[in-house]
């Protein structure tokens, strides 16, 4: 489809005074079909970078050998910026930006490749927010990549389309991975452990791209989540329990299954609904189409998070301090919590006896009858109706 | 008396013998230096060439107190056509000039200026292409700077206090965070409703539109443009003055079509839903920089009200402008902060 151009060249940056300047320039020039290379060494820089040129790539030697450092950054709201479309990016390591680490916004074809972003004086609020930030893009891959340390979400990929997070490590961030406002993601084979929160899919009011739909989670490892929530006031995220394994909000078409989830202090996996006020009409706040099966879940509730956000204290007082490996909020909209929810809507469980499993009847919770609570999963049973894979245009 | 006669011979002949470089505005690359173009009869002293016309806007973006001079250049026997709610469509071949300088001391003019750098807007076939020179320290050439360039430098302020800044010239990419809309770089200032205001020329105090017009650069422009307001005439409205500062500083990126639409924040002069202006609006993906804040603008509370803790900050994980800025601007911070109080 896209062909090689033979005019295509290698640029090679070495360490050394100037090197932003260098390698800034060079960012700029290259053409159609290049590749830029970023030999190995630690580099410092006051200034972020950005990257504007379409169908090129940018390699290191390695995560651990070309080291982007951005302690002592004085200009810049991320590391490295990227606006073009079919880029690579391979093997270096954006440390501690002032701001976002990895900024992508509005590209069509990235592929993030063994990347790392980390904050290295651990998990801090004065950390930036975002290790791995694809905003408003398509054909986004991360693969094999590390985030460590975001104040917000270590991997987020938000308002964008076809989506691949495989293989990749996120650990000490609040969110350890986050795919919010988006369509068509494929995330599988990670490991999300040591965060507030493993991995969250979510879709929030008032947004160009809202609806978030098609998203499968599995094979992953959502384990041992246990880092107080360090996100600053008055993000999303900051309202989410230490020890969430896995939580889904306001999405529809959700597939979540072959994950182990385990060692998550509050609950292993959430399914809720958007819970603010919110005038958007376009805005649907109810998760619907979650398909459940196949997880393999380890301990969880032994150490519930009750300062954080309303979830953790609610479910702690109505389950009696029996924490489930399943919450689903159980809210809908007025209409269907009176008629009930279409058939081709419900939450679809399949999982072993011994999962336990917890929802709320809002209206039996807020009339104050008995039994607000149901634990069984039986009615929850159905066929799993598998949702397809995800298919990346390649460049 | 006899230097300004030859200084006027000089200058008479420069401007009837020789021309803007109008090959170098279209070339495939950049001139290494700003000379290159001709845009000076006396490239130091910034004295135009005769058709290279300054120009001023009505309110005009913040640059870290840094002053500028506009000109614009526009090829013989051709014109800009007038767009509505948009920049002038200029001809392949026009050039938009921008000089940004510290006075040494804002309160002796004559003590003269430092030039930084200045940036040019380019319009060739193709469209629009951005590039910055930057001064050298004799003031004598700027040179070419597509990396950008730090500047530490000082000025006296009118306080008579002197202020150090690190300057930051823009790269390339930098120019079009701002410059730029459905991803094809633009000019910014150029709108009839921004220069729709009286300079002062060597012929005489024009309308910058019935000058523009005069002098064959425009085709045309409308009668009843709604314009946005000096942002720094106390006397005016404070809704009108912080929507106008906002939509020159902010709404760039900060509309549905520009670089920050994923935020829902909108800041253009024409929105008009509460929410998309910020009123009780949640963050989005704002991280830290929400400063522990629930919302954008929270009315009668500025001090809770995220837009003005960023506007404030000066850490760049935090600030906005994300580009640009390394000073805080204390007076509009002052005047948003009143506003916010206001609501």
């Amino acid at each position: 489809m896209f062909t090689l151009s033979i005019n295509s060249k290698e640029i090679i940056i070495e360490a050394g005074p100037n090197a932003h300047e260098r390698l800034q320039e060079a960012m700029i020039l290259m053409k159609d079909g290049d590749t830029l290379i970023i030999d190995s060494g630690n580099y410092i820089f006051e200034d972020s970078l950005s990257l504007d040129v379409d169908n090129v790539t940018i390699k290191g030697k390695g995560m651990n050998e070309t080291i982007l450092d951005f302690k002592d950054q004085k200009t810049g709201a991320q590391g490295l910026l990227v606006t073009s479309d079919r880029v690579t990016l391979e093997g270096f390591s954006i440390m501690d930006a002032k701001g976002d680490a990895l900024k992508v916004i509005g590209s069509k074809g990235i592929n993030m490749i063994n990347l790392k972003t980390e904050w290295t004086g651990g998990p801090k609020s004065s950390n930036g927010a975002y290790g791995f930030y694809p905003v408003e893009s398509e054909d986004v891959l991360i693969d094999g990549c590390i985030a460590i340390g975001a104040s917000d979400a270590g991997i987020y990929v938000g308002q964008s389309r076809n989506i691949i997070v495989r293989n990749s490590i996120a650990q000490y961030n609040v969110a350890g991975i986050e795919i919010e406002n988006s369509y068509y993601a494929d995330v599988y084979n990670n490991l999300a452990s040591h965060n507030t929160a493993g991995i969250l899919v979510f879709d929030l009011p008032d947004l160009p791209q809202q609806g978030g739909h098609h998203i499968r989670v599995f094979d992953n490892k959502a384990i041992d989540n246990d880092t107080d929530n360090f996100a600053p006031e008055g993000n999303i995220v900051g309202e989410v329990p230490r020890g969430t394994g896995i939580i889904i909000m306001a999405n529809s078409d959700v597939e979540i299954f072959n994950n182990l989830i385990s060692g998550n202090g509050t609950v292993n996996l959430s399914i809720v609904s958007y819970g603010d006020d919110t005038d958007d009409k376009n805005y649907y706040p109810h998760p619907k189409r979650i398909q459940v099966h196949n997880n393999n879940y380890g301990p969880s509730g032994f150490d519930p998070d009750l300062e954080t956000g309303d979830l953790a204290k609610a479910l702690y007082e109505i389950s009696d301090g029996n924490m489930p490996d399943i919450f689903w909020d159980g809210v809908l909209p007025l209409s269907q919590i009176i008629l009930g929810q279409p058939k081709d809507e419900q939450l679809i469980i399949d999982e072993e006896i011994s999962t336990s499993f917890l929802t709320i009847s809002p209206i039996r919770y807020m009339l104050g009858f008995s039994e607000p609570i149901k634990t069984s999963k039986q009615e929850f049973n159905g066929t799993i109706s598998p949702l397809n894979s995800v298919v990346i245009e390649s460049f | 008396m006899k230097k300004i006669l030859i200084t006027f011979l000089l200058s008479f002949f420069y401007n009837h013998l020789s021309a803007v470089n109008d090959q170098m505005i279209l070339a495939e690359n950049f001139p290494d230096k700003l000379s290159d173009f001709e845009f000076f009869l006396d490239n130091s002293a910034q004295i135009p060439h005769d058709k290279v016309i300054q120009y001023e806007l009505i309110s005009s973006l913040f640059s870290d107190y840094s002053k500028k001079q506009r000109w614009v250049y526009v090829p013989s026997y051709v014109k800009a056509n007038y767009e509505q709610n948009w920049v002038f469509n200029f001809p392949t071949g026009s050039a938009l000039i921008k000089t940004f300088y510290y006075p040494v001391d804002e309160r002796y003019p004559t003590l003269g200026k430092q030039l930084l750098e200045t940036r040019l807007l380019l319009r060739k076939s193709h469209g629009w292409e951005a590039v910055s020179y930057a001064w050298n320290e004799e003031q004598t050439e700027a040179y070419k700077k597509i990396a950008g360039k730090t500047i530490s430098t000082s000025w006296t302020d009118f306080m008579g206090d002197e202020k150090e800044v690190r300057y930051r010239v823009p790269n390339v990419n930098q120019c079009k965070e701002c410059h730029s809309a459905e991803d094809k770089i633009t000019p910014i200032g150029p709108k009839a409703r921004n220069i729709n205001k009286k300079l002062v020329y060597d012929d005489g105090e024009f309308n910058q539109l019935e000058y523009w017009m005069d002098r064959q650069i425009i085709d045309n422009y409308p009668l009843d443009l709604i314009s946005p307001v000096d942002w720094t005439n106390e006397n005016l409205n404070i809704n009108d003055r912080v929507r106008s500062y906002l939509d020159v500083n902010c709404g760039h990126c900060h509309s549905p079509t520009g670089n920050a639409n994923s935020t829902g924040l909108y800041l253009q002069l024409d929105e008009t839903r509460d929410i998309h202006l910020g009123i009780f609006k949640k963050p989005v993906a704002t991280g830290r920089g929400s400063g522990g804040f629930k919302y954008s603008i929270v009315p009668g509370k500025p001090d809770e009200s995220i837009l003005l803790y960023r506007m404030t900050s000066m850490d760049p994980g935090v600030m906005m402008p994300e580009s640009g800025r390394s000073l805080s601007h204390i007076e509009a911070v002052e005047m948003v902060r009143e506003w916010i109080y206001g609501l």
